[in-house]
């Protein structure tokens, strides 16, 4: 059986490309074979999945999830989408890192900060210049939307103290402390140990600068807990936060979340 | 005099002193830092009511500002 948009097309076993495309949607700009792009003499067997789209469409829930499944290979797609992941702060960490986890399609995000865009978050934190003034949850969530609008978002606008942490994250898989403040850093992996058992932990520490791009590491403090960061480079006059480093960061921080959805957990 | 052993290594301690105590002979300020004593993870307020005790083992995380 061929698939065309989901749809069963026999009669287009065999086909090239090419053809399917004059067929049913002329002008198609993307053509996709099993989730990857399809050369137009490429022939149809049995088992193809194609997807047409022209400039414009937005695939639906089940066409995008069809295509990240394509993509991240069934098993990892299966987890990831029915995982739920906290974001506690919304910055050059949080705002990079939760963009990473839309885009493969984790299936729900629990958002908090309380502070409003500022013109000095753009030089890392993934907000735009018409968003200035709004409030960061409410930003990043149409931000994401516009990106994978089938990602449930939920918002925490006050702000986190130990008492709201436990409160607000508990049965979440994965919890990722990306705060500012080290003393919330602190108070985040204090609750996270003594009152969410079971919720992986990823927190930070160390990830101003320009220095090092590996001096920042992934460290496991224990099973399911993690921090990442280079332990030393606080953010001071003279060491200011910058989208490369942080964003490095940040990116060691989403690949840890999506390994301990995945179950892997392992000693370095 | 006893000696604990703090984030792997031996500490002499010259008298009897809290958790927080150590922590800011340390030059740590102590609201941004987990401490797990013995394999227990203190909360907040513990910090100043723990004493440390000879041959205690002691792990503390701290951390720097940013993100």
């Amino acid at each position: 059986m061929i698939y065309v948009n989901e749809h069963p097309m026999p009669e287009a076993q065999g086909w090239p490309v090419a053809r399917l495309v004059t067929c049913q949607k002329p002008g198609a700009d993307v053509v996709l074979v099993n989730g990857y792009p399809a050369p137009s003499d490429y022939v149809l067997a049995d088992g193809d999945h194609c997807w047409l789209i022209r400039r414009g469409e937005i695939p639906t829930a089940a066409e995008l999830d069809h295509l990240l499944h394509a993509r991240h290979t069934p098993g990892v797609h299966a987890v990831i989408r029915r995982s739920t992941v906290g974001v506690m702060g919304l910055g050059g960490l949080g705002s990079p890192l939760a963009l990473a986890l839309a885009r493969m399609g984790v299936g729900r995000l629990l958002l908090a900060d309380f502070d409003v865009v500022e013109p000095t978050n753009l030089n890392r934190q993934h907000y735009f210049i018409d968003q200035i003034g709004l409030p960061k949850t409410e930003a990043l969530k149409a931000n994401i939307a516009r990106i994978n609008p089938y990602v449930a978002v939920e918002c925490v606008a006050e702000r986190l103290d130990a008492a709201n942490i436990a409160r607000s994250f508990r049965g979440v898989d994965v919890l990722a402390e990306c705060f500012d403040d080290p003393a919330m850093k602190a108070t985040a992996l204090r609750v996270a140990l003594l009152e969410l058992p079971g919720v992986g932990y990823v927190g930070s520490s160390g990830v101003a600068g320009y220095g090092d791009n590996n001096a920042i590491r992934t460290r496991r403090l224990k099973p399911r807990v993690y921090v990442v960061g280079d332990g030393e480079s606080a953010a001071q006059p003279g060491q200011g936060l910058m989208a490369p480093r942080v964003g490095i960061a940040a990116h060691h921080q989403a690949n840890q979340v999506l390994r301990l959805l995945l179950g892997v957990d392992e000693e370095r | 005099m006893m000696t604990i052993t703090c984030n792997g290594e031996p500490r002499k301690i010259e008298r009897e002193m809290s958790v927080e105590e150590l922590m800011r002979s340390l030059g740590l300020n102590p609201e941004t830092v987990v401490a797990e004593l013995d394999g227990r993870i203190l909360s907040r307020p513990e910090y100043a009511e723990t004493r440390l005790a000879d041959g205690a083992t002691l792990e503390l995380i701290r951390f720097v500002g940013g993100g």
